[in-house]
């Protein structure tokens, strides 16, 4: 059987060489059924790598231990969901799993546009499956997940060992179990608008064909990039127990960085749909933001920067390097090459206008793009300039990030209200008037209040400014529809929405990000208290009073495990019962932490069990409060949902018309010109 | 030509600004060194933040109160290391293990860390009948660096 997954790898590694050759020639030298063959071969890929992971996933689920990967990566007693996941829980298995997900969406992008494109598609057809191959070459011959564990020439029995490694117990979480494949789906989608621009550049297509084109699925390939990022903070909050959602670990800067880009670009390519501007700096976002998938992939792959998540050094960083390099360096030459076609169909009138605030949101989202990617790489860059491997800490992080979100912020809500091309001091005072006063009043309240900390004021400041600007555009544009078609509001308001989704979809995600902020705002304001407890002892945080009722072992196939039971008080009152744990998984001899957590609107109780005290007497109880972290949550599944209704179509399209054809009457007169 | 001097200044402030505050403070730097490294650095190697790995010595680990002494050793080289952290220490942190340790050296020679990440040593060994245990990623008890 691991000869037929072998096999099968090896075949879509030579049907990836046939998809380019076959799609580019075809093309070159018009021959229809040379292109056609190569987008069957885009299928063979697809049913190729399914067989090799289906035989994978097989393995996995009837513990094979005569697979190496199986070996490492699974153990008997790990729950069903786990020897799934497994699938992509390791190097081998990742990388396969990556080389799916794009020989799906290859398989998905030939299939939706067979009809259309006829130009265009055997150039994407080409990058995707030049892409392939570059991944097929890692599964077939760096990190093949075929191969089998061996004694004196012969591969072992499947069930000549006794066990497995097991999964890292910390993937050996629901969150966790999905959370991987959403940020891969975000990982790997990027590469198809990315094909699409670079197809574009090729045949020196006029307009934004590949931006309409594209514009769903880079919206959804945000959606599963951002989700992911969501689910790792939420993993990294309820399952490693420091207590924090995000540590700018390389790792998950790697998987924040196309998320950066993907934002800008999503932003930066409705200048080039209303004003034909930025084509130029849109190729440019797109490549960047696939590259840094691809850079994305190697860092958690690779082990070139120190990191928790980077499972092994290994060889496979020059691969990866070299692909980028040779990647980058075409984009370029295309870029350059076809600069002419690329121009600017208007300019930039006034510093207070629509278009400014694109450029400012772009400049700002690159520049933390820069410097997240800089901190990343320091420990590598510093070792090649001075010899010292210097690494820089959450600290240097966040003195940068946070005055970039906070910029960020209040551009969100006041890009959106700009006028195309200038806006008026008349209109300013209307859209802001109100909301700026009710913002200022409220930073005045919460001084008043006894709250000094400089950047908490400023981000509830604008968070509350941000979000009335957005109720004032629901509540206006919703009372006019009230008002025409005797609606009661809330049903004006929906159906305003579903008018223009684009545009009111847009303000919901923006809602989204102002509730992330109120819950990172909470964070300065983070209680924590360590004790070490008997049963019957009492230890206090907050204004909460704890009293360890009870200290347990208990024993599963999979772990051991210490639990602590903590009666949580307040004013004397009881309020519930806490119980985290602390858990040993046998197979892998790790340890893990089950925290128990108290989640309110207002704040979260989080209790920890660091473990046991040196004599063995007491249990380690670290104890925090959270103010306000649910709105991450919470604001995560508003930008969610708001995603999806930009997703919908929209039902009036009059809308866009006014706005396309102006655009085009433009074109045609620079045409002309 | 006067707003785009505009776009210009204010792009700069924004730029500036970022890099202003990039290279502000030198308190965020650590440096990774090995016990050899640490040992031909000479005198630059007091005050500095360093991190510094090496295998925690079989034996050397001693409590008293709230220290926790060990002897990080690499090849022959040793290192002694007093922690006084407050969180506890991983639990993947034993004798043998590899471990990461943070913190200033002092003029004794011992090292003081804040923060200690450690990782079984352990590889993966294919033998049948007798696994080793398995090779597992750092745990990230140690860390509490967050937002």
């Amino acid at each position: 059987m691991e000869n037929l997954g072998s096999l099968a790898i090896l075949l879509a590694f030579a049907a990836a060489i046939y998809a380019v050759v076959a799609s580019v020639a075809g093309r070159v030298k018009r021959k229809p059924f040379l292109i056609v063959s190569g987008q069957r071969a885009v299928y063979s890929i697809w049913v190729l790598i399914t067989l090799a992971s289906g035989i994978l996933v097989y393995s996995l689920l009837t513990s094979n231990f005569s697979f190496a990967y199986v070996a490492e990566h699974s153990n008997r007693d790990l729950p069903v969901l786990y020897k799934f996941a497994a699938w992509w829980g390791g190097q081998e298995g990742s990388l396969l799993f990556w080389s799916w997900l794009l020989s799906t969406y290859s398989a998905v992008v030939v299939f939706t546009n067979r009809r259309k494109h006829r130009d265009l598609m055997p150039w994407v057809v080409g990058v995707l499956a030049t892409v392939q191959t570059f991944f097929l070459i890692l599964n077939n011959f760096i990190a093949n997940p075929f191969q089998m564990l061996a004694q004196e020439g012969r591969v072992l029995a499947a069930d000549a060992l006794r066990d497995g490694n097991g999964l890292s117990p910390l993937l050996q979480y629901p969150a966790m179990a999905i959370h991987p494949p959403m940020l891969y789906l975000g990982y790997v989608g990027f590469a198809v608008p990315f094909a699409f621009a670079i197809g574009s550049l090729i045949t020196r297509q006029p307009g934004d064909a590949w931006i309409h084109t594209t514009r769903r699925w880079t919206l959804v390939t945000w959606l599963f990039q951002g989700t992911g990022i969501i689910l790792g903070a939420a993993w990294a909050y309820h399952v490693l127990g420091w207590g924090g959602y995000w540590g700018w670990d390389p790792v998950e800067n790697a998987s924040l960085l196309p998320w950066l880009s993907g934002t800008a670009f999503i932003h930066s390519v409705m200048m080039q749909e209303k004003k034909g501007m930025m084509k130029v700096w849109n190729i440019v976002l797109v490549s960047a933001t696939f590259f840094l998938c691809i850079l994305g992939t190697f860092l958690t792959r690779s082990g070139v920067v120190q990191s928790v998540h980077a499972f092994a050094r290994s060889e496979i960083g020059k691969y990866f390097v070299s692909f980028l390099v040779l990647a980058i360096a075409g984009t370029i030459y295309l870029i350059l090459d076809r600069l002419d076609y690329l121009k600017s169909e208007s300019q930039l009138e006034s510093v207070i206008s629509r278009e400014s605030s694109f450029l400012f949101n772009n400049l700002i989202l690159l520049a933390s793009c820069f410097a997240v990617l800089w901190g990343t790489l320091f420990p590598v860059i510093s070792a090649l300039t001075t010899g010292d491997q210097i690494s820089l800490d959450a600290e240097w992080y966040n003195r940068l990030m946070v005055p970039i979100g906070l910029f960020l912020l209040f551009l969100t809500g006041v890009g959106p209200l700009f006028a195309w091309r200038r806006t008026s001091t008349e209109s300013l005072r209307r859209n802001f008037q109100w909301p700026g006063i009710a913002s200022v009043v409220l930073v005045g309240a919460l001084i008043a209040a006894g709250i000094r900390n400089f950047y908490a004021l400023i981000s509830f400041g604008f968070c509350l400014f941000v979000a009335l600007t957005v109720i004032v555009e629901f509540y206006k544009g919703g009372r006019s529809i009230a008002a025409k078609n005797n609606f009661n509001l809330l049903h004006a308001m929906v159906e305003l929405t579903h008018r223009n989704t684009r545009r009111y979809g847009g303000y919901l995600v923006h809602m989204g990000i102002v509730l992330m902020f109120i819950g990172f705002t909470g964070h300065a304001f983070n209680q924590n208290e360590v004790k070490e407890l008997n049963i019957g002892d009492t230890m206090r945080i907050g204004s909460y009073e704890l009293k360890m009722t009870n200290l347990e072992e208990g024993d599963t196939p999979n772990y051991s495990s210490h639990t602590a039971t903590m009666a949580v008080y307040k004013n004397g009152e009881y309020l519930t019962t806490l119980r985290p744990e602390k858990r040993f998984y046998k197979a892998s001899r790790q340890g893990t932490s089950e925290v128990g957590i108290r989640q309110r609107p207002n704040q979260d109780l989080y209790l920890n069990f660091g473990g046991m005290s040196d004599d063995n007497q007491r249990a380690v109880i670290q104890a925090y409060v959270f103010p306000l972290v649910s709105w991450i949550w919470i604001g995560g599944l508003v930008l969610i949902g708001g995603t999806l209704v930009c997703l919908v179509p929209s039902k009036v399209k009059m809308q866009y018309a006014r706005t396309e054809v102006v655009g085009i009457t433009k074109k045609h007169a620079i045409v002309q010109k | 030509m006067r707003k785009y001097g505009k776009f210009a200044a204010l792009i700069a402030i924004v730029i500036g600004t970022l890099v202003w505050l990039a290279m502000a403070g030198t308190e965020s730097k650590t440096y990774y060194k090995t016990i050899s490294e640490l040992g031909q650095m000479g005198d630059k190697a007091y005050g500095q933040r360093i991190r510094v790995g090496g295998d925690v010595a079989v034996g050397s680990i001693q409590r008293s109160g709230h220290e926790v002494l060990f002897v990080l050793s690499q090849d022959n080289l040793k290192l002694k290391v007093a922690y006084a952290g407050i969180d506890p220490l991983p639990d993947t942190f034993k004798d043998g293990a590899q471990a990461l340790a943070d913190g200033r050296l002092d003029r004794n020679g011992v090292f003081h860390a804040t923060k200690i990440q450690a990782k079984c040593a352990s590889k993966y060994e294919a033998k049948p009948g007798q696994l080793a245990p398995g090779q597992a990623a750092p745990v990230n008890n140690g860390k509490r660096t967050s937002i």
